[in-house]
């Protein structure tokens, strides 16, 4: 139990070594989740243009 | 050359291309990130001089290196861009530009955090790091650039030019801030990383910096179909108010 | 050669009807430099130590305000177009428009520094190297801002756009600007950084206006 205690404690860094992994893997996660939603909502939008399109719901402007 | 990329150039190919491959970089980035992050933080020793304060390294040596490597690659994808009017090399880019610049905040951020214990202060305007906040703005800037015109086509080329100004221009900026740094040198320097890296801090090192770029590889796929699927959009929007 | 002078003569004739314009830019630099000891408070020792960096940061941010007229105006209503397609090539052509903006601004950056350097204190020795670096810098300024100028029209918020775009590619030949009068102050040696400010500028007289040419194309396309 100690050693696991001990080893959180980074030899008395651990204020600068978990948050350095921590806000690394916070940001990498972000980035990746906000990139599959944009990708996502593009998807939808396209699938809602394209759609529309053939089935000749969208009004056509002469 | 111009043969090869000229394969990759139809956008519809690329995108079945990049759904396949995709889940192999997100495999790769898991499983060789999972054994770094092992690796790092629990099989591998403490540094000599720097104590358990060395693991940080592992988080920022390797977001270093894809700051600089994104960067290069944005760059030459622009000269593909602006030489072969490939359309996708805009568009890889535009992507990629992000993602650099995470890379890019988090070298300065661990960088500042490995810096308190070892140097004392969060922020210390040694060259790399100063070189590293430049580079931040030269990534903010292009992120400006291409978003400031109604025109998206517009943004993109314009870009293309800054980024090839930059590119040249980075390694007058290292230089010139090296050569600053050494006139206003603080008395005490050390390096990160140590004077010279034990083999077992090597693996997981390696093991990390793969791991970043395969992760990089996957989020750059994800946004490229972002982009190519938002271009479709806009042209079919243009079709109906057209029609 | 015939259309470099036509050119500059003719933005030199513009610059001087709006004169109010590059007075402006000189009136910004010495407020600018003013605003310091308002800040860092007047004692001698401290303004001396950081006159040399104020004066060049002043400058640079001087340099910046009038670029994004560069190209604007003409772009605006319709003579950049003419310009692109006329038989002069573009990069000369851009090349003597940075010309008349350097005469228009850099040049009174240079006359207003040593006024400036009074301001702040600035040991004697330093004012001759001040002035013959800022010979060597401003240009150098006029043209690699030339090409942000050209990058940004048609955008929007184009003034802070070309900041942010400029100011980190302005920052070697601050660094070797300032360092050339710091050291002739402390009784270093300065020539090494003269030949580097002179490398910039030789650097950037044939590349900038490519550059810039390049940006002006794409713009009005």
């Amino acid at each position: 139990m100690e050693s696991i205690i001990e080893y959180f404690a980074m030899g008395g860094y651990a204020g600068y070594v978990w948050p350095a992994y921590g806000v690394t893997a916070v940001i990498l996660v972000i980035m990746l989740v906000a990139s599959r939603r944009m990708l996502r909502a593009n998807q939808a939008i396209y699938e809602t243009l394209a759609g529309s399109e053939k089935d000749g719901t969208v009004e056509k402007k002469t | 050359m111009s043969m090869m990329l000229h394969r990759f150039a139809n956008p519809t190919r690329f995108l079945r291309i990049a759904t396949v491959v995709q889940p192999w970089m997100a495999g790769l980035t898991i499983v060789v990130g999972g054994a770094g992050l092992y690796l790092g933080l629990f099989n591998s020793p403490a540094d000599y001089q720097q104590g358990e304060s060395v693991r940080m390294m592992y988080v920022h040596v390797p977001a270093s290196w894809m700051a600089l490597f994104v960067y290069t690659g944005m760059a030459v994808s622009a000269a593909i861009g602006l030489i072969w009017k490939h359309p996708l090399a805009d568009l890889m880019a535009k992507s990629s530009a992000p993602i650099g610049a995470c890379f890019t905040f988090l070298a300065l951020f661990t960088g500042a955090l490995w810096g308190k214990p070892m140097w004392g202060a969060w922020w210390v305007w040694d060259a790399r790091l100063t070189s590293m906040l430049v580079l931040f703005f030269l990534y903010l800037g292009y992120m400006a650039l291409i978003n400031a015109f109604d025109d998206p086509s517009r943004g993109v080329r314009a870009s293309s030019i800054l980024l090839l100004v930059g590119v040249v221009n980075v390694p007058i900026i290292k230089f010139s801030v090296e050569w600053w740094n050494t006139l206003h040198q603080p008395a005490s320097v050390m390096k990160l990383g140590g004077p010279s890296i034990d083999a077992a801090m090597l693996w997981p090192l390696l093991l990390m910096a793969i791991a970043y770029t395969t992760y990089y590889i996957w989020v750059l796929l994800i946004r490229v179909r972002g982009e190519i699927i938002a271009n479709r959009v806009r042209v079919l929007r243009l079709k109906q108010v057209h029609s | 050669m015939n259309g470099f002078i036509t050119i500059v003569r003719r933005d030199l004739r513009l610059a001087q009807r709006q004169g109010m314009d590059y007075i402006m830019v000189v009136m910004f630099f010495v407020i600018a430099v003013v605003l310091f000891p308002f800040g860092v408070g007047p004692e001698p020792n401290i303004l001396a130590r950081i006159a040399a960096g104020v004066i060049w940061v002043a400058a640079l941010l001087s340099s910046l305000l009038s670029l994004e007229r560069l190209f604007q105006a003409d772009y605006e209503d319709g003579s950049l177009e003419l310009l692109v397609l006329s038989p002069v090539t573009l990069e000369i052509a851009v090349l003597a428009k940075i010309t008349a903006h350097w005469v228009t601004t850099g040049l009174p950056l240079i006359i207003a520094a040593p006024l400036l350097g009074v301001l702040l204190n600035m040991p004697a020795e330093g004012f001759p190297m001040l002035i013959l670096a800022l010979a060597l810098g401003t240009p150098s300024l006029s043209l690699i801002g030339a090409v942000g100028a050209g990058l940004i029209l048609g955008s929007r918020r184009g003034g802070v756009l070309l900041a942010l775009l400029i100011l980190p590619l302005y920052i070697p030949v601050l660094i070797f600007g300032v360092s050339t009068v710091d050291a002739v102050i402390g009784g270093f040696e300065s020539k090494a950084q003269l030949l580097i400010l002179a490398g910039f500028l030789l650097a950037a007289l044939p590349l900038c206006p490519w550059a810039a040419a390049a940006a002006v194309r794409q713009s009005v396309e």
